[in-house]
């Protein structure tokens, strides 16, 4: 097995009196798509959200390559190599494309300035294809091309780890599998993404693993097919009530 | 000590309506009204007119003075402020836009103020004699005006805990896209919060004009006074705006007294940092996620 | 550096220099409203180059520049005249730097609400200082002449623009941005927001700083109620608003009409200033929301592209 990238360590997350996460363990390994899925509410957003430093775990650990991120700054965290995108697209309105990749770029883990910078987010727009887009203005785009900016924006400061939260989601079934396809040629690339998503085919596709969270707490771990047949997981999605 | 302590609860009471009012705006209708101390300085020139004139009381006033207030708030909502509500892009740039615009619209106030009454300062006797609280007579006016202000907050209050439509302000307060989806009419509520928030202020206003001399420009004192209160005690919440109130009467008074009258806002501001470095969310507020 | 740059950078030489030549051949009223453009477009540039991208609202010029006159007031006797306005400068990025600390680790309105009265709250300490030290006004007096507070106000106008210039090809000016447009995606995108921002602001108020010592001889007698009129910050918004904050000129087209209004109006309806002030703020957010720059931009955009 490839050499661990990402450990999470008892990590819990309590807003006020509600436990949003609770004694999460797992670890990530270099290469590896790693899913985090489970019902809504289950707490996925909330751990990939306390990796990217967005807020602190109120106990736990989080480790980078053996560095401690836990509770970090967002800033910190982003330059010590996990970059993301969000459930609901943030693009920069004011800036152009290009200049929405090189905001990524330039402050990163691997940071790019000037021509060079430009050079490599024109390079990355290619890759997500982008392709003749590049010139339009932001508030144009269509959805998935919005999401392609954003994902070439992560890809710009080339992250340790890249964490995709729900990026397939709202897809049409066509750009579900140029998605989808996408997704594993990072993964050909050499790429250690973690996807927190809901879109099955794609988990069954993508994932090399799976950790399944079901309120707040893991319920089960390993290939996707071993945790989509796992009776607890399939309880948690559709409910206790298996007669009806 | 004793005697700072009360006079600051009864500057502070009084401090805790004007707050309120702002609260409203900012809480539910998500308006920083900068403008809100022009609208108390009205509310205490009506009240100063009104007995200067016909020898009503500043009390009787409030009959008038706020149900005008609540009109013309409620007009100053939907004709200048609406449209920027529908504008903005983001909550940061309706809150930009709205501190711009009623910005502008105290400086309007002002003017017109100044034009209606001159610049000079304004202030009546009323209610003049003593009361006596433990062993230290208080000055009636203030006293009265703590039991008015007192008065209206519970009403706000009970009106806010236990009517439905109190309910849809806390909702639309708490979350404004949640409020939509369950079939309450944002713009209508906030729309009725703004005016509201007018109505508490201006009538804190009339109260103030009793023992407090005013003019034209001492609204934005006021203003910066009701900004830190509401910070300090949370937005959107009225037991936070009332602690608040109390802390900042009382310091105040106490500055006022003991270190000198002229660092009345000094006192506010050392308040407002704390808040600021170790609280920003207020003593009652939510931790922003 | 592209061939625009150095046409920009040549033409913008060439009109500072056509500007330094006005007191030759100008004097008395002239020079003085000439004097406070320069004065006003230091103030609101400097102002715009934080604000504009950031979108954090700062009132707190009058505070900034009310130090740099007590700076002049207070040291004008002992020290070099050229000192002054870099202590002012250092100063004013300090009282920036621990109002930023403060207040731009938290969303925007905060900062405003701090900035509003800040020029009164600097104002009632000092006075108290004063009455406790018995001290009272300053008399700021010295052989310069309004011609060499013009030149010095021209020279610092050339410097607020170059720096302003300099910070918007640089990873500060482009993280500013970023900032203005979304703060979550900076800080996810490794930007120190709360750094970045403190630093310019530092910047702003150091120059406002500068201003308020070159100006000092101007008003001759220095006390605090008029060193530290909250509505100096207030003119300062208007003007780099009505210009628009989108372009490094923008304030300047900001300042010219302006300061010709308000003239106007301080001469013929003295107690209407504050209705004037209400109007163009109500002007600004209603008309012009991206100032006199915006407009031409929109037009620029519209007619620009011909029969597109």
């Amino acid at each position: 097995m490839a050499r661990v990238v990402l450990e999470v360590r008892d990590i819990t997350k309590r807003f006020g009196g509600l436990v949003a996460v609770r004694d999460m363990v797992f670890d990530v390994h270099q290469t590896e798509v790693m899913g985090i899925i489970g019902p809504n509410g289950s707490g996925k957003s909330t751990m990939i959200n306390m990796i990217s430093g967005a807020f602190a775990p109120s106990a736990g650990e989080i480790r980078l390559n053996g560095q401690e991120i836990a509770g970090k700054s967002a800033h910190r965290i982003a330059r010590m190599g996990v970059a993301r995108t969000f459930q609901l697209v943030r693009l920069l309105p004011e800036l152009s494309v290009v200049e929405n990749v090189v905001a990524g770029a330039a402050f990163g883990h691997r940071k790019r300035w000037g021509a060079e910078a430009e050079r490599h987010a024109r390079q990355l727009l290619d890759r997500v294809g982008m392709g003749q887009q590049v010139n339009m203005p932001v508030s144009s785009l269509t959805y998935i091309n919005t999401k392609r900016v954003e994902l070439a924006r992560a890809l710009a400061c080339e992250p340790e780890v890249l964490l995709l939260d729900e990026w397939l989601a709202g897809l049409n079934p066509t750009e579900l599998q140029t998605g989808i396809a996408l997704i594993r040629s990072l993964r050909d690339e050499g790429r250690t993404v973690i996807l927190v998503e809901h879109v099955m085919d794609a988990i069954r596709s993508l994932c090399d693993r799976c950790v399944v969270m079901s309120s707040g707490a893991k319920i089960a771990e390993g290939t996707p097919a071993e945790v989509l047949e796992d009776p607890e997981v399939i309880r948690a999605y559709l409910g206790a009530d298996e007669d009806a | 000590m004793f005697f700072i302590l009360i006079t600051g609860l009864l500057l502070g009471g009084t401090y805790a309506l004007i707050a309120m009012g702002l609260n409203l705006q900012y809480g539910v209708a998500r308006i920083m009204n900068l403008a809100n101390g022009e609208m108390l300085v009205a509310g205490g020139f009506a009240a100063f007119w009104v007995y200067t004139a016909g020898q009503v009381s500043p009390i009787a006033a409030l009959l008038v003075v706020a149900p005008v207030a609540f009109v013309v708030n409620w007009a100053i909502y939907r004709i200048m402020l609406r449209p920027l509500v529908k504008r903005a892009k983001s909550r940061g740039a309706l809150e930009v836009d709205s501190i711009l615009a009623t910005f502008g619209l105290s400086f309007a106030l002002v003017g017109i103020m100044t034009w209606f009454f001159g610049g000079g300062y304004f202030n009546y006797s009323y209610l003049t004699g003593r009361v006596d609280i433990f062993a230290s007579s208080y000055a009636q006016n203030r006293v009265v005006a703590f039991t008015i202000a007192s008065l209206l907050a519970a009403a706000l209050w009970i009106w806010l805990s236990y009517t439905r439509a109190g309910l849809r302000m806390r909702a639309v307060a708490v979350s404004s896209d949640s409020a939509r989806l369950v079939g309450i009419d944002v713009p209508a509520v906030s729309a009725l919060a703004f005016g509201l928030g007018g109505a508490v202020t201006a009538s804190g206003g009339a109260l103030i004009s009793m023992f407090f001399t005013l003019d034209a420009s001492v609204g934005v004192l006021f203003t910066m006074k009701a900004l830190i209160i509401v910070i300090m005690g949370g937005v959107g919440d009225i037991r936070g705006t009332i602690v608040a109130a109390m802390i900042l009467g009382i310091a105040e008074t106490f500055v006022a007294r003991v270190i000198d009258p002229g660092l009345t806002l000094a006192a506010a501001y050392v308040l407002f940092l704390g808040v600021l470095l170790f609280r920003p969310q207020g003593l009652f507020g939510r931790t922003p996620t | 550096m592209t061939m625009r740059d150095i046409r920009n950078l040549i033409l913008s030489a060439f009109a500072f220099g056509l500007l330094a030549l006005l007191p030759l051949y100008v004097s008395g009223y002239i020079l003085s409203i000439a004097t406070t453009m320069a004065m006003f477009t230091v103030l609101a540039t400097s102002w715009a180059l934080f604000s504009g991208p950031t979108h954090y609202i700062s009132l707190a010029t009058a505070a900034f520049f009310g130090l740099g006159t007590f700076v002049t007031g207070l040291g004008f006797q002992t020290l070099p005249m050229w000192l002054l306005p870099i202590i002012a400068a250092g100063l004013g990025a300090v009282l920036a730097a621990l109002v930023g600390l403060v207040t731009l680790r938290l969303s925007g309105v905060y900062f405003v609400i701090f900035t509003l009265g800040l020029a009164e709250l600097v104002r009632q300490v000092v006075t108290w200082v004063q009455n406790r030290t018995g001290q009272r006004g300053m008399y700021v007096l010295t052989s310069i002449t309004e011609r060499d507070i013009y030149w010095q106000l021209l020279g610092m106008a050339a410097l607020v623009f170059l720096v302003g210039w300099l910070i918007a090809r640089s990873r500060l000016g482009f993280a500013l941005r970023i900032i203005g447009n979304d703060e979550t995606v900076a800080k996810h995108s490794g930007i120190d927001t709360a750094a970045a921002k403190i630093l310019l602001f530092m910047v702003s108020g150091a120059a406002a700083a500068v201003v308020g010592a070159m100006m000092a001889p101007r008003y001759i007698y220095i006390e605090p109620s008029t060193a530290f009129a909250s509505i100096l910050s207030f003119q300062v918004v208007i003007m780099a608003l009505l210009g628009g904050t989108g372009r490094l000129w923008g304030p300047l087209a900001g300042v010219v009409p302006f300061t010709l209004l308000w003239e106007f109006i301080s001469r013929n309806a003295p107690n209407q200033t504050l209705l004037l002030l209400g109007i163009a703020f109500l002007l600004i957010v209603y008309v012009l929301p991206g100032g006199f720059v915006g407009l031409y931009d929109r037009l620029r955009h519209r007619y620009g592209q011909g029969g597109q």
